[in-house]
């Protein structure tokens, strides 16, 4: 109890929650669209940068078996959620599929919102998590998107919407900055660390009231979606949480760094993956997806997912 | 005065990921040219995939009369069933018809 509230008590989980109280009362707040683009490559790079410093000083052996279980991850959870979504949910192929891929990917935010949360429990986290964050990003997307292939019922294009997942903004500038960081290790990375690590969550605040503006918008189709998907989008994130939690502490990482990668595997995309599904599963109703991820998922794993599997690592490791 | 032609200026609103797709699609079917603008706005379709990553596009491009009806009738086909997309043409009179007319 004591995690769950003290979770929610940060600046990074309340702006969210001014973003959804300003859209509630019809506030006119808006983030300004460059300043939104604008922080989202700042985060992005941010993160692969500090990323990046990690991965230059961990030996390579220590990422073969993260690396393995996240890409493995990555596999599994567009499967599960595709075939809750058909038969728990009773969402046709098209769109079970583009939720699917929503939650093969990885919500940046929400792996961002894990790493504050266990960091200020004073729990040490590996640095190199970055990393993998840009592993689960892609792999998931391109097995949903094949399931709406073989059922022929992806008419859109392909080619296209792969291009969009892998060169989309998001994974060049985490690639982009990992590389930069790897390059150059910690010590060259010390004259941008000003700019890059002292105003990140400053940064991450405003970025939270944006996303909390969208979420409140999704938040009214939530009831229109219906119950059953509401409770799909509670339960989807648990169990491929523990999934992540379990496959993270026996891939060796600290129990820190499982409850991140446990919330890395429950979190659903809303940057890389809609635009991808919108140009391969043009059928597909974004009613569905977005308000799953953004609406659903997405404050689920802010509010409770996080401390859940902060508190069944703790237990996890124990047992292993 | 000038000498003003008469053509069609074909307007296209859409989804911005159709941006690439639509400047190839007019291209290929004639047009010399095309003015891109982003815009806000509201139609028969509620829910949109971008409306939280942007606005719209409108996409603005002179030409013959031939070419805006093949145009038309192209984005009719490919993305009237799937994607917010309107189409429109109207008459506008020009000078220095060469510029669009190749």
């Amino acid at each position: 109890m004591n995690a769950l509230t003290d979770n929610l008590i940060s600046p990074v989980v309340l702006c969210f929650v001014l973003g959804i109280a300003a859209r509630w009362i019809k506030s006119d707040l808006a983030v300004p669209e460059p300043l939104y683009q604008g922080l989202s490559i700042y985060l992005l790079l941010a993160i692969g940068l500090k990323g990046g410093s990690a991965l230059a000083v961990t030996p390579g052996g220590d990422l073969i078996l993260p690396g393995a279980v996240t890409l493995a991850l990555g596999i599994i959870t567009p499967v599960s959620a595709f075939f809750l979504m058909r038969r728990c949910g009773r969402l046709g192929v098209e769109d079970a599929a583009a939720v699917a891929a929503h939650y093969g990917s990885v919500s940046v935010v929400t792996f961002l919102a894990a790493v504050e949360a266990v960091k200020r429990t004073g729990v040490e986290l590996e640095g190199f998590l970055p990393a993998l964050v840009a592993v689960l990003e892609v792999p998931g997307i391109i097995v949903a998107l094949l399931f709406a292939n073989q059922a022929g019922t992806g008419k859109g294009s392909w080619k296209k919407a792969l291009h969009e997942v892998v060169t989309g903004k998001s994974i060049v500038l985490l690639l982009g900055g990992l590389l930069i960081g790897w390059a150059c290790g910690p010590q060259k990375l010390e004259d941008v660390q000003p700019f890059f690590a002292t105003a990140f969550k400053g940064a991450l605040c405003i970025f939270m009231i944006e996303l909390g503006l969208a979420a409140g918008k999704r938040l009214r189709d939530a009831g229109r979606a219906g119950l059953r998907l509401l409770i799909l989008g509670c339960i989807i994130p648990v169990l491929h949480g523990v999934l992540g939690v379990s496959a993270g502490l026996l891939a060796g990482l600290s129990p820190g760094g499982a409850a991140v990668l446990g919330a890395m595997a429950g979190s659903a995309s809303y940057i890389a993956a809609p635009a991808a599904v919108r140009v391969a599963l043009p059928g597909a109703n974004p009613a569905y997806y977005l308000t799953l991820a953004l609406g659903i998922t997405f404050p689920f794993n802010l509010a409770f997912g996080i401390p859940l599997f902060q508190t069944l690592a703790n237990h996890f490791s124990l047992w292993l | 005065m000038a000498l003003r032609i008469p053509l069609r200026k074909v307007t296209i609103i859409a989804e911005r990921v159709l941006r690439d797709d639509l400047i190839t699609l007019i291209k290929e079917r004639g047009a010399s040219g095309w003015t891109l603008t982003m815009v806000e706005g509201e139609g028969s379709r509620g829910i949109r995939a971008s409306e939280w990553e942007g606005r719209n596009i409108q996409i603005d491009t002179l030409v013959s009369s031939e070419v805006a009806e093949t145009i038309m009738d192209e984005v009719g086909r490919r993305y009237f069933k799937d994607w917010s997309v309107i189409v429109y043409v109207a008459d506008v009179e020009v000078l220095r018809k060469d510029k669009y007319i190749g």
